[in-house]
């Protein structure tokens, strides 16, 4: 295989106005048209979830309400994981739309750039703008599925705080970790088709290892395992969400930093969110080339 | 001032010289790997490790070098895989080369498939908006150019109409004009263009000739060598991936005519349109055999420069005995006009007496005024007498093409004198 020569090139090319590299890639040249397709992309998706059917807000809303009522059911009446948990319904909740969130992006980001097909062999654009619109498009859910949220937070009593602040870059860490994940998971199906399946396990173990129809804390009291404990805690999901709790549902509860048993520990974390995101970005941009031919 | 049109200059080359090229084509090379044994998951790979690393090459695009200049209508022709949409999707950004350079100075608009975005279930407001977006327009410039957009397709009545109640020819309509309002320095068109009827690509092509007078840069794929010698200064013609030969229009359609038609030129009006052929009369009597076109020498051709001599001719076998048989031709164009006809009856009158089983060849000669397109020859021969009893007539079953000649609109450029005198 030969190689791109960079260095011939630039001598060649006619001073300003030319691309140097013509080829398709990430992030292309224009970050303004970049930004544009990508809001363009998602607000077609969103527009079309929404006024696609009169009940279309419903519609997104009543995925993530059932799961709750089902999880609730099932784990307050049935095995009583409620228990000493002051507004476990609110927590539940703001868990699962969180989650929801990740899913969308992740599992939507999978075939992303097979449904855009089209596009991507007709069109030269920054490669990177699908996976970011449907991380997009799942931020807008986001945003209209949290306003349900609020209402129930204030329906169930729940204090209002100025730490709810804190849920924005908590969502944003949220964002990088999804998006991050999402790029990788784009580049990939283009080369193996079975990332589908593989990911859909992997999301069910991640739900599970997850605290989000339990609480971080009740591993270490009931399990009592160290390890157990460390996975729990330490998962990017289980960070964000336990801070979630402490600074949205009950101020009284573990802040992510206690529940991991020092802050410190918070790096781990977070370094798992940047190398997420470095791994994702640096696979797709290598990608990004030839995702049109290798589709 | 008196001149006179029979054989027109050659287009002028390159316009423009001093300003930049506005596409530089710098040795690209592109080729796909075709693996013996493709593996779509990882569960195949896991389990054949070491299979799977053997491939073929295929060079769709091999060491191309060309410069275009600035306001250049420039043609790219090559057979079916040529390898030309690939270079066209290379020059769009749509593959990366893996050698060589290509750039393109300024804002490229691809025609290579209109409306690509469009989506059924929005309306039609909604779809320009973000085609023109993908095109390459902010935000604000899409809102700005919005109702010239609208104008250009003529569909201020259905703005709010979703899409999937479009009409197709409407769907095409607004691409176009999408693609035309963005204000691309450079425009790259497929040969997509040539589905939509005869009436809109004249009006495609009309728009073409504005923008290029604007100062545009247009790439032309195509494999029609009259739209090449119509439109392009310049052109390249590929084959299997290597450039075959650049220059003027007319010697690139010559070269094209070549390598189609070069060596099977005699087999030609059997093979032209097999399927599409009809077939009228009984053919007890008399049956055209075959029927060609003949060059000034004599020679069976399948391609003729404008003004030379030609030659229409038909071999009839005769089956019983025919008195004064009428014989006929219908020359139609590429869009199924007829051009002209003639026949015995009018130019001769009686033809003479042909015994059962005996040959022969009718041969009808004119000077090749026609412009340059595709040209299908229908035979027939008939009984003499009022009414049209066919024994024979075969539609379409010969095929000329005509290269070189202005273009003016017109089907054909009769010879003429011009004179402008002070009265």
């Amino acid at each position: 295989m030969s190689t791109r020569d960079v260095a011939g090139s630039s001598a060649l090319a006619p001073s300003g106005g030319g691309h140097r590299s013509h080829g398709p890639s990430a992030f292309g040249d224009d970050l303004r048209r970049f930004w544009n397709l990508t809001l363009t992309l998602a607000a077609t998706d969103f527009k079309l979830r929404y006024f696609g059917s009169v009940l279309g807000y419903f519609w997104s809303l009543a995925r993530p309400l059932l799961f709750f009522g089902v999880l609730y059911v099932a784990f307050t009446r049935l095995l009583g994981l409620n228990e000493g948990i002051p507004h476990y319904p609110v927590y539940l909740l703001s868990s699962i739309v969180l989650w929801t969130f990740f899913t969308e992006t992740t599992g939507g980001c999978v075939q992303c750039l097979l449904a855009r097909e089209g596009l991507l062999r007709k069109m030269r654009f920054p490669r990177l703008v699908i996976p970011l619109s449907v991380a997009l498009t799942a931020l807008f859910n986001l945003g209209t599925n949290f306003v349900a949220v609020l209402a129930f937070a204030f329906a169930s009593g729940v204090e209002v705080s100025w730490t709810w602040l804190e849920l924005l870059p908590l969502m944003a860490l949220m964002a990088t970790f999804a998006v991050g994940i999402g790029m990788l998971l784009s580049a990939l199906y283009v080369r193996f088709r079975d990332i589908q399946p593989i990911w859909e396990v992997l999301q069910q173990i991640l739900f599970y290892g997850s605290p989000i129809i339990y609480v971080a804390t009740l591993v270490g009291e009931k399990a009592g395992i160290k390890w157990q404990h460390a996975l729990v805690t330490l998962n990017p999901i289980a960070t964000i969400l336990t801070q979630v709790r402490h600074a949205f549902v009950d101020g009284s509860a573990p802040t992510a930093a206690a529940a991991a048993g020092g802050t410190t520990r918070l790096l781990i974390p977070l370094a798992m969110i940047a190398a997420m995101f470095a791994l994702g970005l640096w696979f797709f941009s290598r990608e990004a080339p030839r995702i049109a031919e290798n589709l | 001032m008196t001149s006179t049109a029979s054989h027109p200059p050659a287009p002028a080359a390159a316009p423009r010289p001093s300003a930049p090229p506005a596409v530089v084509v710098h040795h690209v090379n592109k080729a796909f790997r075709i693996p013996h044994q493709q593996y779509h998951t990882l569960k195949e790979r896991a389990l054949h490790p070491f299979r799977g690393n053997t491939y073929d090459e295929l060079h769709a695009v091999d060491d191309v070098h060309f410069e275009v200049a600035q306001g250049e209508f420039f043609g790219i022709v090559g057979r079916n895989g040529s390898g030309k949409s690939t270079l066209l999707k290379c020059l769009a950004g749509i593959y990366d080369v893996d050698s060589g350079d290509l750039h393109v100075r300024g804002r490229l608009s691809p025609f290579i498939e209109l409306g690509v975005g469009f989506n059924m279930d929005l309306t039609a407001r909604d779809n320009v908006m973000i085609n023109a977006i993908m095109l390459g327009l902010t935000r604000q410039q899409a809102r700005e150019r919005f109702d010239d957009i609208i104008a250009f397709g003529g569909l201020e009545d259905f703005l709010d109409l979703k899409l999937k109640n479009y009409s197709s020819g409407m769907i095409v309509r607004l691409a176009f004009s999408v693609a035309i309002q963005v204000d691309a320095e450079v425009l790259l068109i497929d040969e997509v263009l040539a589905v939509g009827d005869a009436a809109f690509q004249q009006k495609c092509f009309a728009e073409f000739h504005r923008l290029k007078d604007e100062g545009r840069t247009i790439l032309f794929v195509t494999h029609d060598m009259s739209a090449v010698e119509r439109f392009c200064d310049r052109a390249v013609l590929l084959e299997k991936g290597k450039m075959v030969h650049i220059g003027e229009p007319y010697t690139v359609a010559r070269r094209y005519n070549e390598l189609n038609f070069g060596r099977t030129v005699h087999e030609l009006p059997d093979e032209a349109e097999e399927g599409a052929e009809e077939r009228f009369g009984d053919r007890s009597a008399a049956e055209i055999v075959e029927a060609w076109f003949e060059n000034g020498a004599g020679e069976r051709v399948g391609d003729m420069a404008h003004g030379e001599q030609c030659r229409v001719c038909m071999r009839v076998t005769f089956h019983e005995l025919v008195e004064h048989p009428v014989f006929g031709f219908t020359l139609r164009n590429d869009v199924g006009a007829t051009i002209f006809g003639a026949h015995s009856d009018m130019t001769i009158g009686p033809t003479g007496v042909f015994d059962a089983d005996t040959e022969a060849i009718a041969r009808f000669e004119f000077q090749n005024w026609l412009v340059a397109s595709t040209y299908l020859l229908t035979p027939s021969i008939a009984r003499h007498g009022p009414g049209a009893d066919a024994y024979d007539l075969r539609t379409d079953i010969g095929q000329l093409i005509v290269h070189g000649g202005f273009y003016t609109g017109g089907v054909t450029n009769l010879p003429h004198t011009f004179e402008v005198t002070p009265a």
